[in-house]
C-alpha cells in the first residue's frame, strides 16, 4: 500500500492543478502499474477544487477503468473534499 | 480607450457603464470619473487596471477626481498599479476595511501564494472561506490556463457591510471566450461562446465528454451554481457579449440549470468590445449554504447533464 499525504505537497486547500498532475503522474501512476493500492489522506486539507481533483483522479479512471476505483483510497476526507471527489468520479464513469 | 468611473456600478446596474466604454484608439487610456460620488464593484476597478495594463504608462490619462470618494480608488490601490501619482492622501486612522486591493496574478505559483494570503484580509467566518477560495482560484486559473494574456489576471474584491456582501471582479486582456472555445466547439458568436462556456462539461481544450486529463469545463459552471444557490449576481463579459444571472428571490424554486439560459439572466451583444475576458460576482455572507451542500446539488445537476448528453449520442434503432 502505497500511502500520498496530501497536505505536506497541496496545503490546506488543494487548488493548484500542476501539483495535482505531478502528484499523479510520479506518485499515483507508478504505483498502480507495480499493482500497488494508494491511498491519498487528506489530513490537514480542508477544501479542494473541482480542476484539482479533476487533475488528479480522472485520467486514472480513463486510463485503468472504473476498477482503479477498487485500489485507490481516499482518507481524512472533509465533506468538501468528499463531494468534489464524488462529483468527478460519477462524472467520469458517466463519460466511460 | 476611454473608460468613465460613474457614480453607481454594480452588477445590477452595469450594463449603462459597459456600454459607454470607449474600446477605440487601444494604444491609449482616458479615465474619466463622476464629479460628486464614486461607486463602484470591484470588477470595475480590474477593468480600468487591466486596460490600464495594456497600454504605455504614458498614454494613460486620468481626469483630476473631484469626488468624495475618491479616496477609495487610491485605497484599492488603482493608481499605484497603474504607475500613476495622485494627490489622493489616505489619513491613517481612516479603516482599513476588508478587501483584496488590484492585483496582478500572472502563474499558477503566485495564485497559489495569493489564495493563502487572500482569506485573512478579508476576515472571513471559516464558513465563508471556502466558496470565496473557491471562486478566485478557479477563475484566476481559467485566465492562467486558457486566456493568453500577457498580464495574466487583474482582481479585486471588496466586503460591503451593509449588504453583507464580498464582491469580486476578475478581468483579463487576453483572447477572448470566443477564441478559446472555438477551438473545440463551434460558436459563432460572442454569446453562444460565453453560453457554451457556462455549461458543464463544455471546454475549450477536448469535444471529448469528461474534458481532457487536465480539464473538465466545469469551472464556470460552478461559479455559476456558487452564485445562484446564494441568489446573487454574476457576470461575464467577453468580446461585445455580456451574460448576467440576475438575483433570485428566496421566495423562488431553487432549481440549478446547466443551460445558463434557462436562469433568470440577462444576455446582450453589441456591447463595446472587450478584448479578453471580465467576470464578476457577488457573494452574500447572509445566504451563504454549506459549502458541502451547494456541491451536492451542483453534483446532481452536473450527472443528469452529462446523461442526457451522452443520451442524446445514443445510436437508434432502425425498424424497417
Amino acid at each position: 500500500m502505497k500511502i500520498i499525504k496530501m497536505f505536506p505537497l497541496v496545503g490546506n486547500f488543494a487548488e493548484n492543478k500542476d501539483l495535482a498532475r505531478d502528484i499523479r503522474i510520479k506518485q499515483i501512476i507508478p504505483a498502480l502499474e507495480k499493482k500497488q493500492e494508494v491511498t491519498l489522506d487528506f489530513k490537514g486539507v480542508d477544501s479542494a477544487t473541482q480542476s484539482f481533483v479533476h487533475a488528479l483522479i480522472s485520467d486514472l479512471i480513463r486510463k485503468f477503468g472504473s476498477e482503479v476505483l477498487d485500489t485507490i483510497f481516499f482518507k481524512n476526507c472533509s465533506e468538501t473534499i468528499k463531494e468534489i471527489v464524488n462529483i468527478v468520479v460519477e462524472y467520469m464513469q458517466e463519460t466511460e | 480607450m476611454k473608460i468613465h468611473l460613474p457614480n453607481s456600478a454594480f452588477l445590477g446596474n452595469i450594463d449603462p457603464f459597459l456600454r459607454a466604454f470607449d474600446s477605440s484608439n487601444p494604444n491609449e487610456l482616458k479615465i474619466t470619473a463622476n464629479k460628486k460620488w464614486i461607486s463602484v464593484h470591484p470588477v470595475v476597478l480590474s477593468m480600468v487596471a487591466a486596460l490600464g495594463l495594456a497600454v504605455s504608462k504614458s498614454n494613460i490619462q486620468v481626469e483630476k477626481l473631484e469626488a468624495t470618494s475618491k479616496h477609495y480608488l487610491e485605497r484599492m490601490n488603482l493608481f499605484k498599479f497603474l504607475g500613476i501619482k495622485s494627490d489622493i492622501k489616505i489619513t491613517e486612522h481612516e479603516a482599513a476595511g476588508r478587501f483584496i486591493p488590484v492585483t496582478q496574478i500572472t502563474s499558477s505559483q503566485e495564485l497559489t501564494k495569493f489564495i493563502t494570503e487572500m482569506i485573512p484580509l478579508l476576515h472571513l467566518d471559516p464558513k465563508h472561506v471556502d466558496p470565496i477560495r473557491y471562486i478566485v482560484s478557479e477563475l484566476v486559473r481559467n485566465v492562467i490556463e486558457h486566456a493568453q494574456s500577457k498580464h495574466g489576471a487583474i482582481l479585486c474584491a471588496q466586503y460591503y457591510k451593509k449588504s453583507n456582501t464580498i464582491r469580486i471582479g476578475i478581468a483579463d486582456t487576453g483572447v477572448g471566450i470566443k477564441e478559446t472555445i472555438n477551438r473545440a466547439h463551434n460558436a459563432p458568436t460572442n454569446l453562444d461562446a460565453i453560453h457554451l462556456a457556462l455549461m458543464p462539461g463544455i471546454t475549450g481544450t477536448t469535444r471529448r465528454e469528461g474534458g481532457t486529463e487536465y480539464n473538465a469545463g466545469a469551472g464556470l459552471f460552478f461559479i455559476k451554481s456558487i452564485a445562484q444557490v446564494n441568489r446573487d449576481f454574476f457576470m461575464v463579459y467577453s468580446g461585445d457579449a455580456m451574460y448576467k444571472l440576475l438575483k433570485s428571490t428566496s421566495k423562488q424554486h431553487l432549481i440549478l440549470h446547466a443551460d445558463p439560459f434557462k436562469d433568470r439572466h440577462s444576455a446582450g451583444e453589441n456591447f463595446p468590445f472587450w478584448k479578453g475576458t471580465v467576470v464578476g460576482v457577488d457573494i452574500s455572507l447572509d445566504a451563504t449554504k454549506e459549502f458541502s451542500v451547494l456541491l451536492d446539488l451542483i453534483r446532481k445537476t452536473y450527472i443528469q447533464t452529462v446523461r442526457e448528453r451522452k443520451k442524446e449520442r445514443y445510436r437508434r434503432a432502425r425498424f424497417i
